[in-house]
């Protein structure tokens, strides 16, 4: 615990506000949040439905602009960039993964696990897709398209399209929202796989017994950081066994 | 990478909507189709026509009776060539030999044996005139014609035709009620479309006017060849200037004959080639503006539809240009298929529908012109709609539904 909070955040935001215009009625999805995330962390982010959890996850993943505040990962602000430079950014740093998977259709989950390897010019990404879907599991179903997948299966393509690029942080919005629960907790394990090799990952969750699994459970309620709640090891340990 | 991972998808996705896919090509099809039809067409009639030409025999000018500049109502009152016309040009610096022509088409008969050929009456220089041989016995001479002597020199193909494979040198021929010994018979030259310089029997022209013309006075045509070292125009203004005045024409009249040189024939094909090339211009022009328009549309369509798998590619790190390129590969690729389905059919129509008596002839520049406008119109027609897909917003097209 303190060996992480000695270390540089990888992920630094601070007085992040995003507005929506609801025709003639503003809603503000983000209210000045400030969180940092440190290298090798698992946060959960969790409130209620429309509290601003997606938002702050499309922001953290340079998918969204924001009205106010600063943004700054791996050291780049992110800002004040724009475009293709932020393409880059999603493609070298970020690996998100979605309630729905978002896979392409038509192509094989090996393809589908490459395609960001191919927008970065990588020497050999057909091997790191391969290598990527056997970290997951997939070993056996390289060659399935999205629609021969089981949910579960095809949020492990997701999982290895987001890893394969050996990102900076996994960002998941709800990654077992769509899954029945014994799946989702297939899915949480594959998770927590990754975490424990070092990569940092942050996860939006409904569930508080999915929160009680991470290091760290970020809660959110009105676009707002009410309270941040730290997991200690054995703790988290002893859920998963009563789990 | 990136590239064939692309053409991969296009083509799945085409394979996955054929119909559409083929609809969409359809206007590419029928516009590169008849761009390569129309110029297929125009190059066959153009080396038709300069292949006859350049048979005709070299530095040859023809004297015709009538002007095309004169309607054909008119025409009856312009004055016949005549002998004494063809005698007049011999007085002009440069001209080598001269030859009156007249013509007819009555059958020919050896025995049983009968067909139709040219049947030319002309003077012992015409083979000279028009560069042809004689592959056995000899040309009649000027004995002959001064003789009206009844001898005929034979093409190869009518020699063919009336004797098979025996000699016909010495046999003799009836052509109407007259009979004519074969003194000679020429060397293949090749056939030519219309007119086929193998199948054709030479007489002295004397004898051709007197026993087959019912003595008619008027010629066909006269030939001449021009020495070689000689320009054609000045020959011609001064054949046209002592005809003018042998048919007694004034200053205003229109010449009531026509000369024509081998040159202006060569101008001639090209200004048809031009011709057709403007034709096909404006046809395949349209077609390919309505193809391409067509390719425009179902991109827009297409970029709509996958509005949610760009937002997923932008999401995971695909620039602008990455997404550009993909939907300009995929508008290239559905015109250039739809170019190399039209090049297939607009072969196979210049080969198979056959215009008169020639066909078309298609040339490997051809098809690189008709591909390469392909290529353009899927690059000129598909780049608004990439454009737009590449503008997209990440969130939004991932909130697409
Ligand atoms: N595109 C949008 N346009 C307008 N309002 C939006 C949009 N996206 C989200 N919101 C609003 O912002 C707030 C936060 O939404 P969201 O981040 O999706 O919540 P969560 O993911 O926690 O359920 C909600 O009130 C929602 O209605
Ligand atoms: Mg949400």
């Amino acid at each position: 615990m303190v060996e992480l909070k000695n270390k540089s955040a990888l992920l630094e935001i601070r007085g992040m506000v995003k507005r929506y215009m609801l025709g003639e009625t503003e809603v503000l999805a983000l209210n000045k949040v400030d969180l940092s995330i440190q290298e090798g962390d698992m946060v959960a982010i969790t409130g209620p439905s429309g509290s601003g959890k997606s938002t702050l996850m499309n922001i953290l993943g340079c998918l969204d602009d924001f009205d106010a505040g600063t943004y700054v990962i791996s050291g780049e602000d992110v800002s004040k960039l724009t475009g293709d430079k932020l393409a880059d950014i999603r493609n070298r740093l970020i690996g998100f993964v979605f309630q729905n998977f978002n896979l392409l259709p038509r192509l094989s989950a090996l393809e589908n696990v490459e395609l960001p390897l191919l927008y970065s010019a990588h020497k050999d990404a057909k091997a790191a897709a391969r290598k990527a879907l056997e970290a997951v599991g997939l070993a056996d179903r390289m060659h399935h398209e999205p629609t021969q997948l089981s949910g579960g299966q095809r949020q492990r393509v997701a999982i290895a399209r987001a890893i394969v690029t050996n990102p900076a942080i996994i960002l998941a919005d709800e990654p077992t929202g769509n899954l029945d629960s014994r799946v989702g907790k297939e899915i949480l394990d594959v998770f927590h796989k990754i975490n424990d090799q070092g990569r940092t990952i942050v996860i939006v969750t409904h569930d508080s017994n999915v929160a009680r699994h991470c290091r760290r459970e970020v809660q959110i309620r009105d676009g707002q950081i009410v309270d941040i709640i730290e997991h200690n090891r054995s703790a988290r340990q002893l859920v998963a066994q009563a789990g | 990478m990136l590239f064939w991972t692309t053409i991969k998808i296009a083509l799945r996705s085409m394979l996955a909507n054929k119909l559409r896919a083929i609809l969409t090509m359809l206007g590419m099809i029928i516009g590169v189709a008849a761009v390569i039809a129309m110029l297929a067409l125009g190059n066959g009639a153009k080396s038709r026509i300069l292949g006859w030409v350049s048979r005709m025999g070299k530095n040859t000018i023809t004297i015709f009776p009538h002007n095309p500049k004169i309607p054909p109502v008119l025409n009856g009152a312009a004055e016949p060539l005549t002998l004494g016309d063809a005698h007049a040009m011999l007085s002009i610096p440069g001209v080598k030999y001269v030859s009156p022509v007249v013509t007819s088409g009555d059958p020919v008969k050896w025995g049983t044996n009968e067909t139709y050929c040219n049947i030319i009456g002309c003077a012992s220089t015409y083979i000279i005139i028009h560069d042809f041989q004689v592959q056995s016995g000899h040309m009649f001479n000027d004995f002959d014609t001064r003789d009206r002597a009844s001898v005929a020199v034979i093409g190869p193909e009518t020699a063919t035709r009336l004797f098979g494979s025996q000699d016909p040198l010495g046999h003799t021929i009836t052509i109407s009620t007259e009979r004519f010994q074969v003194v000679g018979v020429l060397v293949p030259k090749g056939r030519h479309g219309w007119f086929d310089p193998d199948n054709q029997v030479l007489l002295p022209y004397t004898t051709a006017m007197t026993k087959l013309m019912g003595r008619a006075v008027a010629l066909n045509h006269i030939d001449m060849q021009v020495d070689h070292a000689v320009d054609l125009t000045p020959v011609q203004n001064k054949a046209e200037e002592i005809l003018r005045i042998r048919h007694s024409l004034i200053k205003g009249d229109e010449d009531d004959f026509w000369i024509s040189n081998q040159l202006q024939v060569i101008q001639m094909a090209n200004n048809i080639g031009g011709a057709f090339t403007m034709f096909l211009g404006s046809v395949a022009g349209i077609s390919l503006l309505v193809g391409g328009i067509g390719i425009m549309n179902i991109m827009l369509v297409t970029v709509t539809e996958r509005t949610r798998e760009i937002g997923i590619r932008k999401a995971i790190g695909a620039r602008r240009r990455d997404i550009l390129r993909q939907f300009l590969i995929e508008s290239v690729l559905v015109s250039l298929m739809g170019g190399l389905i039209g090049v297939a059919v607009g072969v196979v129509a210049a080969h198979y529908v056959k215009f008169r008596n020639f066909s078309g002839q298609v040339e490997p520049h051809m098809v690189i012109l008709a591909l390469s406008i392909s290529a353009a119109i899927g690059i000129f027609f598909g780049y608004y709609p990439a454009r737009r897909a590449a503008g997209l917003n990440p969130i939004e097209a991932l909130r697409y539904e």
